[in-house]
């Protein structure tokens, strides 16, 4: 019924293969090994007749014969749960390894658009939850299918008729099984979706808590979260209930079939077609014959929630990633940092355009300047320029090439970016510092931290540039996070250089001092800087004044205050307060 | 563990019935054979088809029974095990919406997802079996050794050294499993703090072309992960072989026995027969609980922590707090006495002996370098954290005696990080009070300079906010978080850095129209702009945690070395006329 799902599941086993034979035969052996358990046992009672009548020697040898039986079969056993555990384990590692690898591929409008927590969850609970099943899947599976082969094959030996009717006799309860699991399998598709919903919210609300707080919003919060809380029980509780479904429903259904047989025997007796001894083992192996059965199917449906999660995790995993590297795609190396945009248009959705036949041309060494009110597209620039998006039309080109005809590594890597978002991982301060450049010597980073004046606080931290700070930095305060950042940025020695609101949160006293460290690496290099503090971008060689995605003016400091137009305005308001 | 029972009360009833209805299912399926015996002896020797047609439908029917009361066992079991995990997760979700911010730094917050998530996936399993298998199999396998003692008591001592046994290997798997699984967890947490903080620095990433390292990194954790599930799997797999093993050890003992008291004439052949029977009996069900054992101690271990993180909700419980405090004459409305911080784990302090008073209404400027203490500061004015050493009173009260619910109501604080939330911009609005009407929101739309952009918005208030606040600008999110403090009317209003994205003439523009509001609440700005604070009533400017000065833009261009420095790096044509003033 999942013929697609159960192929792609296949292929992840493909590199287990060698562990899934000796599993098979482990089990296997362990099978047939515990079937003769029962025929000593049964050997055993006929050297024990009564007083006087016992065959010591003969006890004794089957004593024997069944605890070498029992060491086999358990050794066997032991063998098959340590290579299910592992294949199991594997598998489930090979996919969670790849969904991890995917999200560095995806491409980012597909990220911003889905919740994070929705995603966390296919990769943590719903991979766990495949692994659960497969472990169970696989142990339960293997040794039921080899019992019920070896049972048949049994019942064939000693009696082929009666064989052969109990043999057609079953597949009805397989029709029960069926339908129970393809609605099983709807209700465990939803559950895990309704828990991926759950985890998204939780993962928001971690996220946000100190404004929670500020807001005295936890009773408001709780409430919707046992609103989806709420849906995720009954969700649950319906997959849990129809998964249990089977078993007990094909026990009845067997049962009939039982008692059908043994309406039908008796009648047969008593016509004399049949004895009743023939009846009674009939009867027996009828049983014996449908418990493997019933534990199979009641298997199959178990495992209907750990496909459910495969099927989520899988099609993550699936998920259409970034464009690659167009096959003309070559290395940007010694780039000299022109840069070229050609009526770019772009839009994030396709009811709004944000920028429309944009262009600019950026000699190297030149610094741009981007201001303009808040919303007017300068953050999407950036976007641009890391090719973080595409544009819709238009081109971009850098030293002369189209950017989408360098590999994007090559691209990214030229360009040194410090974001608004001061986003740091968890690690110490030096994995932080050196995360463009790993290879960078302790001096110089130390003389790198020095010149952005982080050096001071760093070295008041506990452990020095050995501290580890958690994601986000910890109690570390914005400004000296964006300190960090700008660190990290210059370590990476960049051809371009990309300073989105990069010190908003430093003191200016600072910032004119790291301005001169700004300076000096900058030299010859081309940069991008967007700030609204005024004071951030005087010195630039080009100011561009960006309104509603479009530039209306542009030129140097001193031009564009001379105009008296827009900038004009913008920078005569922070001295408006002054006056009064 | 022990303190998880009580989430599982409301499902008494399920609890009790589930096993019940499955004992009694075990029981038509025991009378099985005592039927299918009658319709031979009393139906086919006796001739009487009639008998055996009456038998066989009494089959049927208790086949039918049987799958009504492992329907309902199953229903039930699923019930309250879905249930509790239900009523675990409200619960561990209030713990989590109740902790302080300090302790919230300490946990972490992958811990927290992966245990509201994954643990408590693991302890619904759990009960849902345990429910499902807990009478049947220790009552069959009672049942047999009873049985074994009736019948013969000298072999019966086989089957009572049995147990122990088994019992002694259950617990030393169970306690080295569950030791294991929580290792497990502990290494989940770390896996799903590499995927968030992947999913949230994805623009840093990709600059830095860090893709292959960070795969790295999560590939040698999941390598870890994977490791540590296969090493516990080792030992809980000897479950299932132990049993067995010492199962058939005691059949060949009991053969021995057997074989010596058969000779001796202390039991009979069809005695001993029926004693191997029990003990194949006892097999089938003792194969089912070693299963069973597994996903017990390994809910056990997520239930450890679980209840540990419920448990520090529970301590935190406050003494009696009072609600925020009136206005009372001879009192200042906010003091700070010789107030320090110092944050758990990091070296020094991060505030340092700071005291002032403030008036109702007074406009407070706070500035200062980076990371010189501004945000900490004002985050002891809304309790996010308790001072470590002085005292803080409103109208006269210690901050540490009030509800810090309360406390927050009357206190707003506007964050440098702006966080909205998915939900359409009424919603978010709405946070500080939900009863606010549409008037009152543009009104605070308008104050925070957020109406003409909201207007211009599709859908207006309705317009849908995405997660993080994704589809709104820095400066955009920045006016509608202002908004969204200023809907709850608050008395004290904290602008911590919140305006550092807005142009200066927005940020002007804003300042007017709070200092013009009706009831104008006490303001706290902190920033680095010189603009911003040089008008407030009362400026602080802190050094690497100390006040170094304090008082009005003038005087403290006067006297105060730091501020001097900061206002004319901001306004170096000012710092000409200043020295020209000074001549």
């Amino acid at each position: 019924m999942n013929r697609q799902l159960i192929k792609k599941i296949g292929g992840y086993l493909k590199g287990y293969r060698g562990f899934l034979a000796l599993s098979l035969v482990m089990a296997f052996i362990s099978a047939l090994l515990s079937l003769c358990i029962p025929f000593l046992t049964g050997r055993a009672v006929d050297c024990i007749l009564g007083p006087g009548r016992v065959d010591m020697k003969g006890a004794v040898r089957v004593m024997i014969l069944i605890a070498l039986c029992a060491l086999f079969t358990s050794l066997s056993q032991y063998i098959m749960s340590v290579l299910n555990n592992k294949i199991a384990c594997g598998v489930v590692r090979d996919m969670r390894d790849a969904a991890f690898t995917k999200i560095g591929k995806l491409p980012l409008s597909y990220l911003d658009n889905h919740p994070y927590g929705d995603i966390l969850s296919r990769v943590i609970s719903d991979a766990d939850q495949f692994s659960d099943g497969l472990i169970m899947g696989f142990s339960q599976f293997f040794t039921g299918v080899v019992t019920i082969l070896g049972t048949l094959l049994f019942m064939l030996l000693i009696d082929l008729k009666m064989g052969l009717i109990v043999m057609f006799l079953t597949p009805l309860s397989f029709f029960v099984a069926r339908s129970i699991a393809v609605r099983t399998y709807r209700y465990a598709l939803a559950q895990s979706s309704v828990r991926g919903k759950e985890t998204a919210f939780i993962n928001e609300m971690v996220g946000g808590a100190m404004v929670i707080k500020a807001f005295n919003r936890e009773e408001r919060v709780i409430k919707d979260f046992d609103d989806i809380n709420e849906e995720l029980r009954d969700a649950s509780l319906k997959a849990t209930f129809f998964s249990s479904l089977t078993n007990p429903s094909t026990r009845f259904v067997n049962n009939t079939v039982y008692a059908v047989v043994a309406i039908a025997g008796g009648l047969g007796v008593l016509k004399g077609l049949m004895t009743v001894g023939e009846l009674t083992s009939f009867l027996g192996y009828a049983r014996e014959y449908t418990k493997p059965f019933n534990e199979i199917t009641g298997v199959v449906t178990e495992l209907q929630n750990a496909l459910a999660c495969a099927e989520r995790l899988l099609s993550f995993i699936e998920e259409k990633e970034e464009e690659a590297d167009s096959e003309d795609a070559s290395v940007l190396s010694g780039c000299r940092g022109e840069i070229g945009i050609d009526n770019v248009s772009f839009s994030y959705t396709e009811d709004r355009k944000l920028i429309r036949d944009f262009s600019l041309r950026v000699k190297p060494g030149q610094h741009i300047a981007i201001a303009g009110p808040t919303g007017c597209g300068k953050t999407t620039l950036i976007n641009l320029l890391m090719r973080f998006y595409d544009v819709n039309k238009g081109s971009i080109s850098v030293d002369g090439r189209d950017i989408r005809k360098i590999t994007k590594r090559s691209l990214r890597d030229s360009f040194g970016m410090v974001l608004q978002d001061t986003w740091l991982k968890s690690g110490t301060i030096r994995d932080n510092l050196t995360m463009g450049n790993p290879s960078v010597s302790e001096e110089e980073m130390v003389e790198a931290a020095r010149d952005c004046h982080a050096h001071s606080f760093i070295m008041k931290l506990p452990d020095g540039y050995d501290t580890f700070i958690s994601e986000d930095g910890g109690s570390l305060s914005a400004g000296q996070k964006q300190l960090l950042c700008i660190t990290r940025a210059m370590l990476s020695k960049p051809s371009m250089l990309i300073l989105d609101e990069a010190t908003s949160s430093i003191d200016t006293r600072t910032e004119i001092k790291i301005q001169e460290a700004f300076h000096r690496i900058m030299e010859g290099k081309t940069g991008f800087i967007v700030a609204h503090r005024l004071s951030t971008i005087r010195e630039a060689d080009l100011i561009l004044v960006m309104k509603d995605g479009n530039i209306i003016e542009q030129g140097s400091h001193e031009d564009l205050l001379a105009r008296k137009g827009f900038y004009h305005e913008l920078y005569q308001s922070q001295f408006a307060g002054n006056a009064t | 563990m022990r303190s998880l029972y009580k989430y599982l009360l409301p499902y008494k009833k399920e609890c009790l019935l589930s096993p019940l209805f499955k004992l009694i299912e075990a029981a038509f399926e025991l009378a099985v054979p005592l039927v299918v015996a009658s319709l031979i002896d009393g139906g086919i020797s006796r001739g009487n088809s009639t008998h055996i047609i009456k038998m066989g439908l009494l089959l049927i029917l208790f086949g039918g029974a049987g799958l009504v009361f492992a329907l309902t066992a199953q229903y039930y079991a699923a019930k309250a095990a879905t249930g509790f995990s239900a009523v675990l997760r409200s619960a561990l979700f209030k713990t989590i919406q109740e902790m302080e911010p300090a302790d919230l730094d300490r946990v972490g917050a992958d811990t927290l997802i992966t245990r509201i998530t994954s643990d408590i996936s693991q302890i619904q399993n759990g009960v849902n079996m345990f429910l499902r298998l807990l009478l049947r199999s220790p009552f069959i396998v009672a049942g047999a050794v009873i049985m074994a003692f009736t019948v013969d008591t000298g072999s019966a001592l086989v089957f009572a050294l049995l147990i122990p046994c088994l019992a002694a290997a259950v617990y030393l798997i169970m306690k080295f499993s569950r030791r294991g699984y929580r290792r497990i967890q502990e290494k989940l947490d770390r896996i799903t703090g590499k995927t968030r903080e992947n999913l949230t620095g994805v623009r840093v990433i990709r600059a830095f072309c860090m893709e292959e390292r960070e795969k790295d990194e999560f590939l040698e954790m999941d390598r870890d992960y994977a490791l540590e599930q296969e090493r516990v799997g080792r030992i809980s797999a000897l479950m299932n072989p132990l049993t067995l093993v010492f199962v058939d050890l005691f059949t060949a003992a009991l053969i021995y026995t057997g074989a010596v008291r058969v000779d001796a004439g202390l039991l009979t052949q069809g005695e001993f027969v029926a004693l191997l029977n029990y003990m194949a009996q006892i097999l089938i069900e003792l194969l089912k609980l070693a299963n069973l054992i597994i996903l017990i101690s390994r809910a056990a271990a997520c239930g450890e922590r679980v209840g540990e993180l419920l448990n520090e909700g529970e301590e935190k419980k406050k003494g009696v707090l009072i609600p925020f405090p009136e206005e009372k004459a001879g009192e200042p409305f906010i003091a700070f006495d010789n107030v320090s911080l110092s944050y758990e784990g990091s070296g020094g302090k991060a505030i340092e002996n700071v005291s002032f008073r403030v008036d109702k209404g007074a406009v407070i400027g706070i500035t200062g370098g980076t990371g010189s203490g501004k945000s900490s500061l004002v985050n002891l004015i809304s309790g996010f954290y308790p001072v470590t050493e002085g005292e803080i009173r409103i109208n006269g009260r210690d901050i540490k005696e009030i509800d810090p619910g309360d406390l927050r109501d009357k206190v707003s604080t506007v964050f440098q990080k702006n966080i909205l939330f998915s939900g359409s911009l009424a919603d978010n609005l709405r946070w500080g009070n939900p009863d606010a009407s549409d008037t009152e929101l543009w009104e605070a739309l308008r104050v925070s300079q957020a109406e003409e952009f909201v207007r211009k918005k599709e859908g207006g208030l309705s317009f849908r906010v995405e997660q993080g606040g994704k589809n709104l600008s820095g400066g955009q999110k920045q006016r509608l978080c202002i908004a969204r403090a200023l809907v709850s009317k608050p008395e004290v209003l904290i602008l911590d850095d919140s305006a550092s994205a807005l142009d200066f003439a927005t940020d002007l523009k804003l300042r007017t129209a709070l200092r013009e509001m009706e009831n104008p609440p006490t303001l706290f700005i902190v920033s680095q702009r010189a603009a911003s604070i040089m008008h407030s009533d009362l400026i602080i400017v802190l050094d690497d945690g100390r006040v170094s000065g304090m008082g009005s833009h003038s005087e403290l261009l006067k006297s105060n070395d730091v501020y001097k420095e900061i206002y004319y790096s901001q306004f170096p044509e000012e710092e000409h006329k200043g020295e020209q003033a000074a001549y």
